[in-house]
C-alpha cells in the first residue's frame, strides 16, 4: 500500500526557544500509507516536530507542507478539508474538560453537519468498543477517568472521523501492555480496511516495531536515522546503541525477528 | 488523500444473478469523505432494497469502507445481517465490530424539576455558608498558629499580593474615582446654584465620596479586578492538580494560599480606598473651582470643617473589612472549582457577582450601624 509521494513534507525545518535549539535542518517526508515511527530521548522534540506539521506551532525556519499544500497558506478552507481528514491524539489527551465520554466523541462528527443524530449514537459506540471502554462509562467527565482511559478515548476521539492521516504521540504510553497490544491490532486492523497514514511518537519499542513501516530517529537537533528498522539498527549512533541495543531492546528485536 | 476520492462514491447495481435471484451489488467508496451530503438520500435508498428478503447482498466489490460506511449498511439492514450477503474478511470484521450495545438512553423527562431546582438552590446556599464559616475558622486557625511560629508568616506571597492587588490597582481606581467626582460634582453644582446655596457643595462631595463613595467604587472595582483573578488562580491550579501536589507536600492552602491574600487584600484596600476618595475629591473640587468659583484652598479648608473625621474612618473601615471579605469569597469559590473548564468560567463569574454583592450589603449594614456616627 505504501506508495512514494510524500503526504506530510518537512524541508529544512529549524525550531529554536530562544537560545535553546531544538531542530536543525530536519528534512522528512511521510509517504502515502505508511506508518512512520518517530523516536528520540525525552525532551529531543518528537511533540514540538508533531506540532509544527499540524501547523499548530510555527518553525523558526523552513515549511511544512501537507498534501502539497504548504501548512501557512492562504486558502484556510482547503486547509480545512485537509484537517477534517487528519485525526490527532495529543500526549495528554487533550479531552475536552466540559463535556462527558460521549460529547467528546461526538463533537467532530457533529461538526460535520452530514450525519444524523441516529448515526452519530452508533458510531461513537463504535468507536468505544473499538478502544474498549464500556458504554457504562459514557457519561463520565474527563476528569472522574484514569489516565489510560483518558488516553484510549482521546484516540477514539481521534479516529471519531475515520482519519486517513493519522498523528499519535506517545498512543501506548500509560496503557498497560495488554491494552497496549490491543492498539497494536486494533491500528494493523484498521489499516487492512482502510488507507492509514501514521505518524507516530512513540517510546514504545513494542509498538514501534510491531506497526512501523519507517523509523525517524531524532537525535542531537538532527534526524540522525531514517529508514527501516534494519537501517536504523546498522546506524551507529550513541542514542540507537542505547535504545535498541539495550537489554529491553534485545528482547524486543528477538520477538520480532521475523520483521527484520 | 487524492481527490479522486471524491469523485468515486459508491455505486448501487440491481442484477439477476446465474441463480435467477435478484442480487444487488455495490462497488466504490464507502467511506465519509466520499459520501458527504449523500448520506441521507442513500440511507433511505439503502433501506428500501433491504425491505426485500430475498435480495442478494454483495459487497464485495467495495474499494474501501469505513465505520460510517459500515454503519450505513448495518443501519438500513435493520441491525442484522441481511440473509444473502457476499463479502469479504475484512469486511466481515468491520461488522463484527458493529454489534455494540445501544449508547445512553435519553435523559427521563422530570415533572419535579421546579421543587428539585429550589431545594438544590437552598441546598447550595447552605453548603456555601457553611464551608465559608469553616474556610474563616481556619484562616483564624492559621493566624493564631503564625502569631506563635513568626518564622513562617509567608511574607513574600503576602508583598507579593500586595502589589497585585493594592499597587498595580491605583491607574484605574484613580481614573474611575476622579471621573465620578466629576460627575456629581457637576450635577451637584447645578441644582445648588439654583437655590442659591454653592457653598454647600462641599458637603455633599466630601460626606458622600469619603463614607459612601470611595469605598464602595473601590472596593467593586477591586472585587472585578483582583478578585476574579484570585478565584481563576485557585481554580487553574486544581485543574493542573497544583492544588494536590501542594496538599501531598504538607503544605496546607489556606495558609499559603488563602490567607496571604486575605491580609495583603485587608492592608491593601484600604489604601485603595483613600486614593479613590482622593482623586475623587480632587475631579470634584476642579469643577465646584471652574462651575461656582470655589477657590481649592477654600475647599480644602472648608471640607475639615464640615465634614467630621469620623467619615475618614468610616471608610478605611468599610475598606478593611470589604478587602478581606473579597479575598476570602474570591479563594472560596476558586477552591470549589472542580477540574474543568467549565467550572472555572462558571466559578468565576460566581465569584465576582457575589463579591460585589456583598460589598453593597456590608455598604447598608455599615451605614444601618453607624447612623448616628460622623453625621451632623
Ligand atoms: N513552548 C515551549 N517553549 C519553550 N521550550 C519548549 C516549548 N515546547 C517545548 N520546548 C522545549 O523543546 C524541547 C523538545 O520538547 P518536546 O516536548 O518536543 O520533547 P519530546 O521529544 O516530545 O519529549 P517527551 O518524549 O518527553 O515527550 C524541550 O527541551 C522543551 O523544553
Ligand atoms: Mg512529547
Amino acid at each position: 500500500m505504501t506508495g512514494e509521494e510524500c503526504i506530510v513534507e518537512v524541508k529544512g525545518l529549524h525550531t529554536r526557544f530562544g537560545s535553546h535549539v531544538v531542530h536543525e535542518d530536519i528534512n522528512l517526508c511521510v509517504h502515502h500509507g505508511e506508518v512512520l515511527g518517530l523516536v528520540g530521548g525525552s525532551g529531543s522534540g518528537k511533540t514540538v516536530l508533531m506540532r509544527q506539521m499540524l501547523g499548530l506551532d510555527a518553525p523558526a525556519a523552513g515549511e511544512v507542507r501537507i498534501c502539497g499544500l504548504p501548512l501557512r497558506s492562504h486558502n484556510p478552507g482547503e486547509l480545512r478539508q485537509i484537517r477534517t481528514r487528519c485525526g490527532v491524539l495529543f500526549q495528554k489527551g487533550a479531552l475536552f474538560s466540559a463535556l462527558n465520554v460521549y460529547d467528546n466523541i461526538a463533537l467532530p462528527m457533529r461538526e460535520l453537519r452530514t450525519l444524523d443524530e441516529d448515526m452519530i449514537r452508533r458510531l461513537v459506540m463504535v468507536k468505544l468498543k473499538m478502544v474498549e471502554i464500556e458504554p457504562k462509562h459514557v457519561n463520565k467527565m474527563p476528569a472522574e477517568l484514569s489516565g489510560g482511559m483518558i488516553k484510549r478515548i482521546a484516540l477514539a476521539r481521534a479516529m471519531a472521523l475515520d482519519p486517513e492521516l493519522l498523528f499519535l504521540d506517545e498512543p501506548t504510553a500509560g496503557l498497560d501492555p495488554e491494552l497496549s497490544d490491543a492498539f497494536v491490532q486494533l491500528i494493523q486492523t484498521i489499516r487492512r480496511e482502510t488507507t492509514l497514514t501514521i505518524v507516530m511518537a512513540t517510546h514504545d519499542l513494542d509498538t514501534l516495531v510491531a506497526l512501523s513501516d519507517r523509523i525517524a530517529v531524532l537525535a542531537d537537533q538532527h534526524i540522525v536515522a531514517l529508514g527501516s528498522l534494519r537501517d536504523v539498527l546498522h546506524t551507529d549512533h550513541p542514542f540507537i546503541t542505547n535504545f535498541f541495543h539495550g537489554d529491553r531492546g534485545k528482547r524486543v528485536l528477538e520477538n520480532n525477528l521475523d520483521n527484520l | 488523500m487524492q481527490e479522486d476520492q471524491d469523485i468515486n462514491p459508491i455505486v448501487l447495481r440491481r442484477e439477476t444473478g446465474d441463480d435467477g435471484a435478484p442480487r444487488l451489488v455495490l462497488s466504490g467508496r464507502c467511506t465519509l469523505t466520499s459520501l458527504g451530503g449523500r448520506m441521507r438520500s442513500l440511507s433511505a435508498e439503502l433501506a428500501g432494497y433491504a425491505a426485500d428478503p430475498v435480495l442478494q447482498w454483495d459487497i464485495t466489490e467495495i474499494a474501501q469502507m469505513d465505520d460510517v460506511g459500515a454503519v450505513l449498511l448495518w443501519r438500513a439492514w435493520g441491525e442484522r445481517r441481511p440473509a444473502h450477503l457476499l463479502l469479504r474478511p475484512e469486511q466481515e470484521r468491520l461488522l463484527d465490530r458493529l454489534q455494540t450495545p445501544p449508547g445512553p438512553p435519553p435523559p427521563a423527562r422530570d415533572w419535579l424539576w421546579p421543587v428539585k431546582v429550589l431545594g438544590r438552590g437552598a441546598f447550595l446556599l447552605w453548603e456555601h455558608l457553611l464551608s465559608l464559616l469553616i474556610l474563616s475558622g481556619q484562616l483564624l486557625l492559621d493566624a493564631l498558629y503564625l502569631v506563635g511560629h513568626p518564622q513562617r508568616i509567608p511574607w513574600r506571597e503576602i508583598s507579593a499580593n500586595l502589589y497585585r492587588t493594592g499597587a498595580q490597582a491605583l491607574g484605574i481606581t484613580a481614573l474611575v474615582g476622579f471621573l465620578i467626582g466629576i460627575v456629581l460634582s457637576y450635577l451637584s453644582s447645578r441644582q445648588l446654584q439654583t437655590l442659591g446655596a454653592d457653598i454647600f457643595i462641599i458637603n455633599i462631595l466630601g460626606v458622600s465620596i469619603i463614607r459612601e463613595l470611595g469605598p464602595v467604587l473601590a472596593a467593586i472595582l477591586v472585587a472585578g479586578r483582583s478578585g476574579s483573578s484570585m478565584t481563576a488562580q485557585l481554580g487553574v491550579m486544581r485543574v493542573t492538580e497544583e492544588l494536590d501536589a501542594l496538599t501531598v507536600m504538607g503544605i496546607p492552602h489556606s495558609l499559603r494560599l488563602v490567607l496571604p491574600k486575605v491580609l495583603a487584600l485587608g492592608i491593601a484596600m484600604p489604601l485603595v480606598v483613600l486614593w479613590t476618595s482622593a482623586t475623587a475629591l480632587i475631579g470634584g473640587m476642579v469643577v465646584a473651582e471652574i462651575q461656582l468659583g470655589l477657590g481649592h484652598q477654600f475647599f480644602f479648608r472648608k471640607l475639615a470643617d464640615v465634614v467630621p473625621v469620623a467619615n475618614l474612618w468610616l471608610g478605611l473601615g468599610k475598606g478593611v473589612v470589604c478587602g478581606m471579605v473579597i479575598a476570602l469569597i474570591s479563594c472560596h469559590f476558586g477552591l470549589r472549582i472542580k477540574s474543568n473548564t467549565e467550572s472555572l468560567g462558571e466559578g468565576t463569574t460566581n465569584s465576582v457577582v457575589t463579591s460585589i454583592t456583598v460589598v453593597i450589603i456590608i455598604d447598608a449594614i455599615f451605614a444601618v450601624v453607624f447612623s448616628n456616627v460622623g453625621l451632623k
